[in-house]
């Protein structure tokens, strides 16, 4: 087995608030090998965002990461220095934010916040880096790449500014690329050409990508593995046809059966009732517990824990649904 | 766009002409120049033809119509007092006052932006509390006291700096300036900070507060993310979107400067066109304060305008609006 | 349980209260008041009554004792006055000059800036453009030229403290009034005559008073620093009735000879007099500010 370009073990991201401790992550694990693509699905406010960030080290104040390791091609990234951090940023690993109309600088030119990131991490000219960057934003399929490169983001579509984004992330061929929801703010035709775009490119160049998504639908096309995160945990964790096909969490279920293509034509979608807790008082043992179809009394009483099923597959219930 | 400029333009005459108006005829009750300006001791002949040359006698709504036919000409009167054309008196010391404002916006600038940046960025930091307590202090201090003791500490405790006055001053393009001697920037150096003082802490919370809502920014984060370094994301991406409120109102203290000057050139005895007309009320020399009235009105409105320039040019959104308009 | 009743106005003063620097300075302002009000039974000595006056304790440094055995905390000026009773008797002048102009502004301000949201149509826009137009020129120099015209005296700077100052409130009422007048009930009510003064009265003015409360605080500190200013310059309070612009105004001519004592502690009392209105006036900002309340 090759090794994993990332290797998250029992991360765990607090934020101590003035009404009390955050656990937006709460001991998640995962691996993602070269060319994997793994699928991070959840609710809103679920912490996959958080997950990105800490990864990234750009957890801020009030918020810390608690405990847990992030081995990138094997090197630990918690504990690193915020210096060696800098150089990894941006290089190694890209993130890709989840609202396009605001992760570009509002007065800076396309050219400048493309060539900064590269003259950032590479020792080249000038000229050099705004060929770069050209490139770039030829390959992600923008037209006239050089004019483009002149103009200021509020003189760009939504869609060509998420196109700007995912350029600068593959710029520098990283190893690892956490994409946040890349699509969600364009329309559906765009979003699934740039999807598939960005899907080819990874395969070619062998980069692992965590792929944000709240939508169970653009899973089964792009992702190898799909892990479900709910309040912080990962509550399944599966390749991607077993978990579409025969999920074994309630939620996960849950999360497939909401999906309009799932359900045959004239029945009713089903919807999970209930609203996400709030992270500040869980309900006591299983967190879904509540919101729960299959819920018991020992779900009330006690977490579950991970059960792991064939090496790959793993999830965390008291109640899992039959596998058939 | 042009058609807004006009408006503004002709809203800032009609200004002009109201201002101009009600002080002409307000100077008009208050005492008789007659009084100061001529030597009770000359003989009545001399004593009328000194008034009929001022032109003193003529009824006032008469007076008036020459000051209106004089401001369409670009004279506003002579002074009684130094017997100048009165616009040339106050040109002549504009230079010094303008020199003096300048150097002080310049202060506010440099220390203003890196004090109020590290305030936002670091704000639990007891040096960040420190800029903050000074900053209030900076506010409330009254302008014309803190001059004194400025003068007080440099000049008469340590004696490192002098009291007043322009000193040497050398040429530049026909203009005096003190800046470009030594002895010239000695004096130049307290007046500033005196003016400036106020204007820092005005500053400081201007970059204080950008600093602390733009680092919060989603693009700020990304620029991390990207792995620029910190003096690339502080100097570039944070200062240039902090910098666009703080020109703004910068741009438009530079009026309150005018004001301010009165006060600080009458401290430290500058000869500018503050002191000048702190003189001329108290010499009851009309014509000087209207000039200075409607000079003062004209460069406010100049500057605005040039406020909104450069806005324009911080700010590629408005830039592209007014391309598009 | 009956204790803890909950009314706006408890809840305003322990918010206020969170912050201790605000609480100080309040105290002091309501020290500072005091001592100003009661100035004749503070001070040792009536500083202007000539007869008390001894010329033989003139230009007395601070902490010295005098000629019969006064103590001068602050020590005496040229004429042998103790200068911490010029001092507070200069306050109480300052005080009282921005304490009428200030309450005077907001009668007229308000009175015009509700007027202006209640009638709107041109009547709104002259009297806006008359506060936009003012509020644009820095007020110590509006007061200066004002002072020009009018001349010296305590009644000429009150009243051009009160034009300077009217516009700010007439501009703060006018926003706040009309965020209420916009209302449907208000909509609704204006079409009954007589509804009309109860809604102003009982609905509009009410909406307004917070914000003019803390743009009051402020104005005050900013009608005490312009009128020291112009005192300072010679057009403000004559010499009869100096406040502490003036005292400041009378020791500049010492300072150079190193007596700066004349000159420094009236400075002191102001300083700390505008900073203390300020940190309650900021204090206050945050309290009564509505969008910082969840
Ligand atoms: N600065 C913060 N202080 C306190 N709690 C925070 C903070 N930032 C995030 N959280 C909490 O962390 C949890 C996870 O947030 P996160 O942004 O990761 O959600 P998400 O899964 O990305 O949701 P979405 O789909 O809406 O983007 C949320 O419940 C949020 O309340
Ligand atoms: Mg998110």
């Amino acid at each position: 087995m090759t090794q994993p370009v990332l290797s998250v073990r029992n991360l765990t991201t607090e934020f101590h608030t003035k009404a009390g401790i955050v656990r937006a992550v709460d001991g998640i694990s995962f691996d993602v090998g070269p060319g994997e693509v793994m699928a991070l699905v959840g609710e809103s406010g679920s912490g996959k965002t958080i997950t990105g960030f800490s990864i990234m080290g750009l957890i801020d104040e009030p918020g810390k990461v608690v405990d847990g390791e992030i081995l990138l091609n094997g090197q630990n990234l918690r504990g690193m220095s915020e210096k060696k951090l800098q150089g990894l940023r941006g290089d190694r690993i890209a993130m890709i934010f989840q609202d396009p109309m605001m992760t570009l600088n509002p007065l800076l030119r396309i050219e400048e916040q493309m060539v900064e990131t590269v003259l950032a991490h590479r020792d080249v000219s000038k000229a050099r880096a705004r060929e770069m960057a050209t490139e770039a934003l030829a390959l992600v399929g923008i037209p006239s790449p050089a004019e483009r490169l002149r103009n200021y983001p509020h003189e760009m579509s939504g869609g060509m500014r998420q196109r700007v984004v995912i350029a600068i992330a593959l710029m520098l061929e990283p190893d690892l690329i956490i994409a946040d929801e890349p699509t969600t703010a364009l329309d559906v035709t765009i979003q699934s050409q740039i999807l598939s775009e960005m899907q080819k490119l990874m395969a070619e160049r062998n980069t692992a990508l965590i792929w944000v998504t709240h939508d169970l639908t653009v899973v089964a096309g792009l992702a190898h593995k799909v892990a479900v995160m709910y309040a912080g945990r990962i509550v399944e964790y599966a390749d991607v046809d077993p978990l579409l096909d025969q999920p074994i969490h309630p939620y996960t279920s849950g999360l497939i059966s909401s999906i309009p293509s799932s359900v045959p034509r004239g029945q009713t979608l089903r919807q999970i009732p209930g609203m996400a807790p709030s992270l500040l008082n869980l309900p006591k043992g299983c967190s879904f517990q509540p919101r729960c179809f299959a819920a018991s009394e020992q779900c009330g009483v006690s977490r579950p824990d991970e059960t792991n099923v064939d090496g790959v597959r793993r999830y965390r219930c008291h109640n899992p649904l039959e596998v058939a | 766009m042009l058609a807004y400029l006009i408006r503004r333009l002709g809203q800032s005459v009609l200004v002009m002409s109201v201002m101009a108006t009600i002080v002409f005829f307000g100077l008009y009750m208050v005492g008789n120049p007659v009084d100061l300006l001529i030597n009770p001791e000359d003989d009545l002949a001399a004593q009328e033809a000194a008034i009929a040359r001022l032109g003193l006698d003529q009824p006032i709504l008469v007076q008036f119509w020459h000051f209106l036919q004089g401001v369409v000409q670009g004279d506003l009167g002579t002074s009684f007092v130094h017997n100048q054309p009165a616009l040339e008196l106050i040109l002549s010391r504009l230079p010094a006052t303008l020199e003096l404002a300048a150097f002080a916006m310049l202060l506010a600038v440099i220390i203003g932006i890196p004090l109020g940046m590290f305030a936002g960025l670091y704000p639990k930091s007891p040096v960040s509390k420190g800029i903050m307590a000074g900053s209030i202090l900076g506010f409330s201090t009254p302008n014309f006291w803190q001059g004194l003791m400025l003068i007080m500490l440099f000049a008469v405790f340590w004696r490192v700096l002098p009291a007043g006055g322009r000193g040497e001053t050398a040429e530049l393009f026909g203009i005096p300036f003190s800046f470009l001697t030594l002895d010239g920037l000695q004096h130049l150096f307290l007046p500033a900070l005196n003016i400036a003082i106020y204007k820092i802490s005005l500053v400081i919370r201007l970059s204080q507060a950008g600093t602390a809502e733009v680092s919060l920014q989603d693009y700020v984060k990304y620029a991390r993310a990207r792995g620029l370094s910190t003096r690339r994301i502080v100097g570039t991406h944070i200062l240039k979107n902090i910098l666009i409120p703080i020109v703004t109102v910068l741009g438009l203290e530079l009026g309150s400067v005018l004001a301010f000057a009165v006060v600080t050139e009458t401290v430290f005895s500058w000869p500018g066109m503050g002191k000048l007309l702190i003189d001329s009320i108290g010499l009851l020399d009309r014509p000087v304060v209207v000039a200075y009235l409607m000079l003062t009105v004209f460069l406010f409105v100049v500057i605005n305008l040039v406020v909104d320039l450069v806005y324009s040019l911080l700010d590629p959104r408005i830039r592209t609006k007014g391309k598009n308009a | 349980m009956s204790a803890a009743v909950e009314t706006p106005f408890r809840r305003l003063v322990s918010e206020f209260s969170t912050s201790p620097v605000a609480v100080g300075a309040g105290i002091a302002v309501v020290l500072i008041i005091l001592a100003a009000t009661f100035a004749e039974f503070v001070v040792p000595q009536n500083p202007y009554d000539l007869a008390s006056l001894n010329i033989l304790d003139g230009s007395l440094p601070p902490m010295s004792e005098g000629f019969e055995g006064n103590y001068y905390l602050l020590g005496t000026d040229e004429q042998g006055r103790d200068m911490f009773s010029a001092m507070i008797y200069g306050l109480r002048t300052s005080l009282l000059v921005s304490f009428i102009a200030v309450t005077s502004a907001v009668l007229i301000g308000m009175t015009l800036g509700m007027f202006a949201a209640w009638r709107g149509g041109w009547v709104e826009s002259l009297i806006m453009r008359i506060v936009d137009i003012q509020l644009s020129f820095p007020a110590l120099l509006v007061a200066l030229i004002l002072l020009a015209i009018l001349g010296k005296g305590v009644d000429k700077v009150i009243i051009a403290l009160i034009m300077i100052q009217w516009a700010y409130f007439a501009r703060t009422t006018r926003g706040a009034a009309l965020s209420e007048i916009r209302k449907d009930y208000v909509m609704a009510a204006r079409c009954t005559a007589l509804g009309q003064m109860r809604i102003l009265f009982r609905h509009v003015l009410p909406n307004c008073l917070p914000p003019v409360i803390v743009i009051a605080t402020v104005q005050i500190a900013n009608a005490i620093a312009i009128e020291a200013s112009l005192s300072f310059l010679g057009v403000g309070v004559p010499i009869t009735e100096p406040s502490l612009g003036l005292l400041i105004s009378n020791g500049f001519g010492y300072l150079l000879s190193g007596r700066y004592w004349i000159s420094f502690y009236p400075g002191i009392a102001l300083l700390l007099t505008l900073t203390c209105i300020n940190l309650v006036g900021d204090q206050m900002r945050d309290v009564l500010n509505p969008r910082l309340h969840k």
